[in-house]
């Protein structure tokens, strides 16, 4: 039916979104900043004098997971409501339906690169240097965007039939703060509950990120084909239940 | 060639757009309720070729944009079938994807790729839209701080460019000021000499009786009659008492 410029649209979108975003913050990209950076500080005050666990630069550890679960919960929920919020396009514009919860995903691209400049000036401003397993680092942040972009196409069509699935999405989101090894590491984990971390790619994504940035070197395979499968299986499980859900959009947006 | 098919096109709707909260999804599946329906449209059956203008005419909830809807493709029959061929653009509540943080400009662009022309074609027709709009010296100004005609003006100028094969029109006309009516009126009357196809939809009027060539009268979701226009709208005015 619609035969128009796919990658226009989809810029077309993206900047939509960025730009309402950040015309509306007076001090515009110092928000993304200014998260991540108190919440690190919040948790390096507890897990330094408070509950020691004397990890080796902790700011730098935390940062690792941070970034990544911000990024996620972000995207994911702004992915979720982004067929309701733009109803009105949906409504007169026969535009491939896809399009709309993957532009909102990638739209939040642009939070996430501001924070990874921010992981990446702590990390060497900790003494870390750049190496060769940095070249790592576009290929797993890459693999986590597939992975909310599958993610949000499941949840945005939930959202159009049944309203309450934003507030779903924020309570996972909520918990996930606490199952994703943010101010933990993977090691305290004991053995028997390993599997519940395996699957979770944010998980995985945040032990990427510590090998390369804290021990300089490039993440085991196993993990990265974990990363790697369970995106691209989310991506097309994503698109399967779009295609099933979305003819019947109209009738309920 | 019929460009627009429908036979004995059907659709329904539940009451309050379906359930969409958990909760009512929830009673749906534990008391088994009457679904409570009805149809937006009925059988309807017709046909608009290559070159023509139909309109479509009838009061508020006779289902015309919901037949808009399915000629845009914007969502599918109940029952029976619709058959559409060539690119279409809808102008259905014209302006509806602005934005009104962004600018003009920005919105035009937006817009364009929404209604699906091409990055180079939207450079191109840029100028022209802009013109077209008479709004220049706004047009980098954000689009809450417009008028609504202003807005109805860059709207209308961006769907003119798209170029269509099949323009369907939902009450546009009715925006602006006397001489910007007469200005998207002749855009659209050499879209028709163009050999393009019209399908337009309002509550009746003389622009029916200037436009098109063909009309129908939808009254709750039926056909009540096809015809000329000059015909069907004294019809419709007669029912209206």
């Amino acid at each position: 039916m619609w035969n128009g410029d796919y990658a226009f649209l989809l810029s077309n979108l993206i900047q939509k979104d960025f730009k309402v975003r950040y015309r509306n913050m007076s001090l515009g990209v110092l928000w993304s900043l200014l998260n991540p950076l108190v919440t690190m500080a919040a948790l390096t005050f507890v897990f330094t004098k408070i509950l020691p666990s004397h990890r080796h630069q902790f700011p730098v550890f935390v940062l690792c997971g941070l970034v990544p679960f911000n990024y996620f919960t972000l995207a994911w929920s702004a992915g979720t409501g982004s067929l309701i919020d733009n109803a009105a396009i949906m409504k007169r514009v026969p535009i491939p339906r896809e399009i709309v919860p993957i532009a909102t995903v990638l739209g939040n691209c642009l939070h996430l690169l501001i924070q990874i400049g921010l992981l990446l000036a702590f990390t060497l401003g900790f003494g870390n240097g750049i190496n060769w397993s940095w070249l790592w680092l576009p290929v797993v942040w890459g693999f986590e965007i597939v992975f909310v972009c599958g993610l949000a196409l499941i949840t945005s069509a939930i959202n159009v039939f049944v309203r309450d699935t934003r507030y779903v999405v924020e309570s996972i989101n909520t918990i996930l703060f606490w199952m994703v090894p943010i101010f933990y590491s993977f090691d305290d984990i004991p053995q028997r509950y390993h599997q519940i971390y395996r699957f979770n790619p944010v998980a995985a994504l945040v032990l990427a990120l510590r090998s390369i940035l804290l021990e300089s070197t490039a993440p085991r395979m196993l993990l990265l084909l974990q990363l790697a499968s369970s995106s691209v299986l989310m991506l097309v499980v994503g698109l399967f239940v779009f295609r099933k859900l979305k003819e019947r959009f109209y009738d309920y947006l | 060639m019929a460009l627009i098919e429908f036979e004995r096109v059907s659709k329904i709707f539940a009451h309050g757009g379906g359930a969409k909260l958990l909760r009512s999804h929830l009673l749906d599946r534990f008391k088994k309720r009457e679904r409570d329906t009805f149809y937006a449209l009925k059988e309807v059956s017709f046909q608009v070729n290559q070159g023509e203008s139909l309109a479509v005419i009838g009061r508020n909830g006779a289902g015309k944009s919901t037949l808009l809807g399915l000629a845009a493709g914007l969502c599918k029959p109940s029952e029976g079938s619709v058959a559409v061929r060539g690119r279409v653009a809808a102008l259905l509540e014209l302006g509806s994807g602005f934005h009104p943080d962004l600018t003009g400009v920005e919105n035009v662009r937006l817009n364009a790729s929404l209604l699906g022309l091409s990055r180079s074609r939207t450079s191109e027709a840029l100028e022209s839209i802009v013109d077209f709009s008479e709004i220049r010296d706004f047009i980098h100004d954000p689009i809450r701080t417009y008028s609504s005609g202003m807005v109805m003006r860059l709207a209308f100028s961006v769907a003119v460019h798209v170029d269509p094969d099949i323009l369907i029109i939902d009450e546009v006309l009715g925006v602006g000021d006397q001489r910007f009516q007469e200005k998207c009126f002749d855009r659209i009357r050499r879209f028709k000499q163009a050999g393009k196809t019209l399908l337009f939809v309002s509550h009746g009027g003389d622009i029916v009786r200037l436009l098109c060539e063909r009309a129908i009268w939808l009254d709750h979701g039926k056909m009540m009659l096809e015809g000329p226009p000059a015909q069907v709208l004294e019809a419709y005015n007669a029912s209206a008492g």
